[in-house]
């Protein structure tokens, strides 16, 4: 469903824009529908670039981004398919709007002749969906409201429409513990519904429990992709073993990532092309600063 | 003994009433350890940490001690605390990353502060503790936006420790970082305890993986009031209170997949502070609560060093 092919970013930088930068220098995956893909990287490393790019927020220096095959166009049609909630939820809204304002801004802007009454409900109904009691939460303002509620706010606000694709941005690393889980599961069970949800984070372990597939991405490049499982259960390229040591566990002291002299797949991946260590597990050359390609 | 709490009570004065933000903390703490301070969002770990070096104008000190190396420490008096913060106590606040002062540069930044507080600088020793914390000696010629979080965040640590403060409070000091530059940024917190640069060291976090790395000893919060205080392995290997054995279990992990099974977060929700319920404060979403709970449990130690708030602990 979302495709992105060969994608790129360029920002200009440095006193008067002379210098460029590639925050995103030719990725390509896909995001099925009714499948999480997580995004997994440190930060600085092109993640939110990627996600303002789908979204329509950023443009695209070369490459292409696909949903159902058409190319990214910000506007009504594409949001009401395409959305995205974001790490801080009290950013989004603006501090005077009470809960109830919001919701009635798609109103206004999708369903202009829906009637008053069956639009409440509408609301209703997926506040409920998000696990919230909409008597609780509508006609507060934000500061009233936690982070974790906000959050599911947010996520109900897209459900409103007829979504596709949600990208959702760090959306639970100001959560604690408990509360996290409760909008993991939330993601979980979208998914369950025929959503694709791209969930992009630099906490592994979150990324482990929800997603079916992982990209890992490095200074804009993906180094490392396919199942969760293999990823994770046999991480090829030394960059994402090295973020899985780094990963504290619960009952397992802290390892060091043992650093790989030699790449296996130097000589496939001559071209920059990623190798196909087994079906869907792509891998890239350990060696790309070196190679010459 | 380096630290030593007793029933501390601090409010937050609001229009509403009193936010008894922290209602009755007693712990203590030895030379040397390290404590993880954990709990989730809202129960008072940034209160505890602001109490013990500066409260702000809305917080008041309702009860309760604090000594510091057989000291006490006059937390209500905001001059007389001038003469142990940063010397004595130390504190790299939430969110330190973005406060720091970014018209100066950073070598100028440290400079100004130290002779704020009538010391000079010894650059060697800076030097020392710069690559301590693998942060090269340019740092000091750079802007703070010219450093990635992670950097600054060692920076931070550097500064705020540069007296060799007997207590250093560290609050989410590693909760915005990716995980490699946490792994770095915990070990450095680690060295500087074993290098002597503070004695003792207060971790706070809602990350109880990380904190299990680090600490010595966990101590768990929950509503204004503590819940349980362990060595660090019987926290997270035998928890007693039943909100640590629920916390434990949110807490999805690498290397275990999730393909059927779903975790649970912890229904409900923790009390007001305003005005908290009596009794045992996580009584309404705790799975096995009884008759008791409705008086308050007392903490108790049921094993050496291990305290518990729980009447079926
Ligand atoms: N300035 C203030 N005025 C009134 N109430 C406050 C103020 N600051 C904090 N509180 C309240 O005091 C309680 C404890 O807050 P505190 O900041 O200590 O939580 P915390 O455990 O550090 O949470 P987090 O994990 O989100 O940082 C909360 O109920 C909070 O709403
Ligand atoms: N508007 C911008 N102008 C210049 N550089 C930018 C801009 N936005 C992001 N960058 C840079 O692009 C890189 C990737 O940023 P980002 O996508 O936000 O990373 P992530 O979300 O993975 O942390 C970083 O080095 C960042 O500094
Ligand atoms: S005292 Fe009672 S309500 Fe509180 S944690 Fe223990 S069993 Fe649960
Ligand atoms: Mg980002
Ligand atoms: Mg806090």
């Amino acid at each position: 469903m979302l495709k992105l092919d060969n994608v790129t970013k360029v920002y200009k930088v440095g006193a008067f824009g002379g210098k460029v930068f590639a925050a995103v220098d030719g990725v390509s995956f896909d995001v099925q529908a009714g499948e999480v893909v997580s995004l997994i990287g440190e930060s600085g490393s092109g993640k939110s670039t990627i996600g303002k790019m789908i979204l329509g927020l950023a443009s695209i220096t070369g490459g292409s981004i696909t949903v159902d095959g058409v190319p990214v166009k910000p506007g009504k049609d594409y949001y009401r398919h395409v959305q995205g909630v974001f790490q801080d939820p009290f950013s989004c809204y603006n501090p005077v709007f009470k809960a109830d304002r919001v919701f009635q801004m798609i109103k206004d802007a999708y369903y202009p002749k829906l009637g008053d009454k069956e639009w409440d409900e509408r609301v209703r109904s997926t506040i409920r969906d998000v696990r919230l009691d909409p008597d609780q939460v509508l006609g507060r303002y934000p500061h009233q409201l936690s982070g974790g509620q906000l959050q599911r706010l947010l996520i109900a606000r897209a459900l409103l429409l007829d979504l596709k694709l949600l990208v959702a941005d760090e959306i639970t690393s100001m959560l604690d513990a408990s509360t996290r889980i409760d909008v993991l599961n939330l993601l979980a069970e979208l998914k369950e519904r025929g959503l694709g949800v791209l969930y992009v984070t630099h906490d592994l372990s979150l990324g482990n429990y929800l997603a079916e597939r992982t990209v890992v991405l490095r200074r804009g490049t993906v180094v490392e992709m396919g199942a969760t499982g293999k990823v994770f259960g046999d991480p090829l390229h030394p960059y994402t073993r090295q973020l899985l040591a780094a990963v504290p566990r619960l009952h397992a002291p802290w390892e060091d990532a043992a650093p790989t002299q030699t790449c296996h797949y130097h000589e496939n991946a001559a071209s920059g092309a990623m190798f196909e260590a087994e079906p869907g597990h792509l891998v890239a050359c350990a060696q790309l600063d070196a190679c010459p390609k | 003994m380096s630290l030593q709490v007793n029933d501390l009570r601090v409010y937050y004065r609001t229009l509403k009433g009193d936010v008894k933000a922290l209602d009755g903390v007693s712990f203590s703490m030895e030379d040397g350890e390290i404590l993880g301070l954990a709990g989730e969002s809202g129960c008072g770990k940034t209160t505890l940490g602001k109490s013990l070096i500066r409260m702000d104008g809305r917080m008041r000190h309702m009860g309760g001690t604090v000594e510091l190396d057989g000291r006490e420490l006059p937390i209500g008096d905001d001059r007389r605390m001038n003469d142990f913060r940063f010397r004595e106590v130390s504190l790299i606040p939430q969110y330190s990353m973005s406060a720091m002062n970014p018209t100066r540069k950073i070598g100028r930044m440290v400079r100004e502060l130290l002779r704020s507080r009538g010391a000079t600088l010894d650059l060697d020793e800076l030097e020392s503790r710069l690559s301590l914390v693998e942060l090269p000696h340019a740092v000091l010629d750079r802007y703070p936006i010219e450093l990635s979080g992670g950097m600054k965040q060692r920076m931070v640590m550097v500064i705020s420790t540069l007296l060799d403060p007997s207590l250093l409070i560290a609050d989410e000091v590693t909760s915005a970082l990716d995980v490699s530059t946490q792994k770095a940024v915990a070990r450095a917190l680690i060295g500087f305890r074993d290098a002597g640069f503070v004695k003792s060291m207060i971790f706070v976090t809602h990350d109880l993986a990380l904190t299990s790395h680090i600490a010595d000893t966990i101590m768990v919060m929950y509503a204004g009031k503590l819940a349980e205080k362990a060595p660090a392995t019987a926290i997270v290997k035998k928890p007693r209170h039943p909100y640590t054995k629920l916390l434990l279990d949110s807490l999805p992990e690498v290397g275990v997949r999730y393909t059927e099974k779903r975790l649970a977060g912890i229904a409900g929700s923790p009390p007001s502070l305003l005005d908290p319920p009596a009794g045992c404060r996580f009584r309404s979403r705790c799975p096995i609560a009884g008759e008791e709970c409705v008086q308050e449990p007392p903490m108790a130690e049921i094993e050496p060093n291990h305290f518990v708030a729980c009447w079926k602990a």
